[in-house]
């Protein structure tokens, strides 16, 4: 049948079993959206700003593993969809993202609403695609879905010419695609997990230290398997909280600039660490110099380039984490070698006298809401079983380190690029794709403005999620900085004229509470979880003003030299 | 230690592949000497040449990204065995009174040719590794360059095997 390149858009979403798509029209795309008009399969959310939309489908992605989708408009709404696709690339986010362009006779013109976003994005995706040819749409459809989707995932843009999109063609949704220049990895080299193997079960004080790569590909289970095998102390990056269950007591925390003593220590001494899935980030190396003197590095990872990019490794393993986790279980099972019971039993002396440190512990006796507090009480409140998104800033290392997860894809959060404004909407994305189930976003008084417009499409799609606002009056994370490095000079750190936020909530139809007190903190979060559970609910917590974020690893120090409050 | 390094590409022959390089080169702060870039006899493909320097981890890490580039079809570093190495030069220099016959007489040394004669300039035309077309230059030493035009080195691994598909 012959179909309009609009509908072929459409079509290829369905075919993809895309359910959810975030967007916001313009010039360039209304063929595109009256295709979607025509039809209810898949359904089309919107969004207030394309950041929103992008954050969206993020969180969309991240709490499913299913690729988010995007659609905006050219020019403003391509550059304005940047900041989301950026903040996807950097924590390998499958999504894909569909930006309107102008008619090809036009493109090169400067004319209305055109920009270069296959130039603009190029370097904050995995791929892109200009469709020059309503021929081409369906094909570049279906690569475009197996990029994001396959080897280290990561959003791909794809740019369709608006004139493309009225252009008529045969369409058939290729089954299989092959691109040519692109197979990833998946399948780990077997000698070298043996060789990885014989190396761990050698070691005195092994260390495991997973990132992301272990959600992405949906090996929980195998790392649980691995690592009671190994019997050896295990933590997680900030991307890779709930890959392992943070209630074992195998787990000791998140690692680096704000990660646990113990965690950071055992990192340091180990004599062999085992990395699954993470890319040794300067947030978690600390100074590469002094960064794990004493070990012998096995690193597991399905991108080539992240092995040995900032930290030397010696027993590389490109392939996707589950396939070669089940490899070394398997290994595993069929070997009598087992860990130094000796050694592990003195290993686990020391990390456990590392963590008597008690290093999150803090003053609770300031008769102020103390943000720790908040998030301790708000475990209890949800079980411990929320989906939590978080903002970018003090708040976000709070919530990490005082909410423990157990399982993944529960914790999202913009690890890599750090993006404010990123919690709301993707809280909003969350919360689309697990109706049933509590969302709640972390923000700070800075994050929350910097996508608070979402608060109406929540209100239209009734999306029930809970903002949980620590607010200190202050860009903490800014100001915290400022008081170590800067003699307490808060420059631009002080957000003064806040907003009435419980008014902001009600003006946009949603239920808004002010908690000022610690003995109110509780109560609050119990309304807001029963009585106003299909409800939004923004609670604006007064906390105290200059808490910080310990412990601190300033930069340049190594993983041993931490601030400890 | 910082050495040089000939990376030869086989690049899908599609608008932006060549962006999606040289950005790669910029975004990361490689070095990149020359670039080089023609479709082949096979019309779906380019190949690329880039010179580029640095240490062997860089120079790991610039093979590794270049090979994540979903254009990016093979590559080989061919410093890695033993290669040939080309690039053609066209230069416009003085050859007025003495300088005339100096000028030809070096040219043929360097297996140059003159390929455009004018009354007070040559315009010659030489091939060669990089050095051989530098050390030209300065031999030409008191006489006048008025215009240098390198077409960037090319190369192709020795014997019988090649990159292809
Ligand atoms: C878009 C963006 N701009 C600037 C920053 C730099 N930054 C990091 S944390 C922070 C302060 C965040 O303040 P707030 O949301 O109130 O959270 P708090 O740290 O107080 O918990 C800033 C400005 C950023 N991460 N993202």
């Amino acid at each position: 049948m012959e179909l309009t390149g609009a509908e072929i858009v459409v079509q290829c979403l369905k075919e993809e079993g895309v359910e959810h798509v975030f967007g916001y029209p313009g010039g360039a795309v209304l063929h595109i959206y009256d295709a979607f008009y025509k039809q209810d399969d898949v359904k089309h959310i919107l969004v207030r700003h394309e950041q929103g939309a992008t954050h969206a489908a993020d969180g969309y992605a991240r709490s499913t593993g299913k690729p988010g989708v995007v659609l905006v408009t050219s020019g403003p709404g391509a550059t304005n969809a940047v900041t989301g696709i950026a903040t996807a690339y950097l924590d390998s986010i499958p999504m894909v993202v569909l930006t309107g362009q102008v008619p090809r006779p036009l493109i090169g013109n400067d004319a209305f609403q055109e920009v270069d976003s296959v130039g603009i994005t190029r370097p904050i995706v995995k791929h892109n695609f200009l469709v020059e040819d309503v021929k081409d749409l369906a094909s570049v459809m279906k690569k475009a879905f197996y990029i994001a989707t396959t080897g280290r995932p990561g959003p791909v843009v794809v740019d369709i010419p608006k004139d493309v999109t009225a252009h008529k063609t045969e369409f058939s949704y290729p089954r299989d695609i092959k691109v040519r220049s692109y197979h990833p990895t998946v399948k780990g080299h077997t000698g070298q997990i043996k060789k990885a193997l014989d190396i761990i079960l050698d070691a005195k004080c092994p260390m495991i230290y997973t990132g992301g790569g272990v959600i992405l590909s949906n090996a929980s289970e195998e790392l649980v398997s691995f690592a009671r095998a190994i019997g050896a102390p295990i933590t997680n990056t900030l991307m890779g909280l709930g890959a392992y269950p943070a209630s074992d007591e195998q787990f000791v925390g998140m690692l680096g600039m704000h990660g646990t003593y113990e965690a950071n220590m055992s990192m340091h001494n180990c004599d062999v660490l085992i990395a699954i899935g993470a890319r040794f980030d300067d947030r978690v190396t600390g100074n590469l110099e002094k960064f794990c003197p004493s070990a012998t590095i096995v690193h597991v990872d399905i991108d080539p380039a992240s092995i040995s990019k900032n930290v030397k490794v010696d027993v590389p393993i490109v392939g996707d984490v589950k396939q070669v986790m089940e490899d070394f279980n398997k290994l595993l099972q069929d070997t009598k070698k087992r860990p130094d019971a000796a050694a592990m039993k003195a290993w686990w002396k020391q990390v456990n006298e590392w963590r008597a440190q008690d290093c999150l512990k803090y003053d609770t006796d300031t008769g102020t809401i103390k943000p720790q507090y908040v998030i301790q009480q708000l475990h209890e409140a949800t079980d411990g079983d929320a989906f939590v998104v978080s903002d970018v800033g003090q708040h976000q290392m709070f919530a990490a380190q005082y909410y423990p997860f157990d399982k993944p894809r529960r914790w999202i959060n913009s690890g890599g690029l750090g993006t404010m404004g990123f919690g709301l909407p993707a809280a909003m994305g969350v919360q689309m794709a697990h109706p049933d189930e509590t969302v709640v976003c972390v923000t700070g008084e800075g994050s929350i403005q910097m996508c608070i417009q979402e608060l109406a499409t929540c209100l239209q799609y009734g999306l029930p999620v809970k903002i949980i606002n620590l607010n200190n009056r202050f860009l903490g994370m800014v100001r915290q900085w400022q008081e170590f490095f800067y003699e307490k000079r808060y420059a631009m750190s002080y957000m003064e004229s806040l907003p009435d936020f419980v008014k902001l909530a009600e003006a946009y139809g949603h239920i808004g509470i002010k908690v000022e007190k610690p003995e109110d903190v509780r109560a609050a979060l119990d309304k807001a979880m029963t009585e106003y559970k299909d409800r939004l609910v923004f609670i604006d917590f007064i906390t105290d003003r200059e808490e910080n974020v310990y412990p601190m690893i300033p930069a340049g120090a190594g993983l041993n030299e931490m601030i400890l409050i | 230690m910082n050495r040089k390094h000939i990376i030869s590409i086989l690049l899908e022959n599609e608008s932006g592949a060549l962006s999606r390089v040289a950005g790669l080169f910029s975004a990361r702060a490689y070095n990149i000497e020359s670039l080089t870039v023609a479709p082949t006899d096979d019309e779906t493909l380019s190949r690329m040449t880039v010179v580029t320097s640095g240490t062997e981890e860089i120079v790991e890490q610039i093979m590794k990204q270049l090979n994540k580039l979903v254009d990016v079809v093979k590559l080989i570093d061919l410093t890695e065995s033993s290669f040939i190495e080309r690039e053609l030069m066209l230069a416009k220099v003085e050859a007025t009174s003495d300088a005339r016959s100096e000028v030809k007489r070096l040219a043929d040394i360097f297996r140059g040719r003159i390929i455009d004669v004018t009354d007070n300039t040559y315009t010659i035309e030489m091939t060669g590794k990089g050095e051989k077309l530098d050390a030209f230059l300065t031999a030409l030493s008191s006489i006048s360059i008025y215009e240098v035009v390198r077409s960037g080195a090319i190369g192709i691994g020795r014997g019988e095997k090649s990159l292809t598909l």
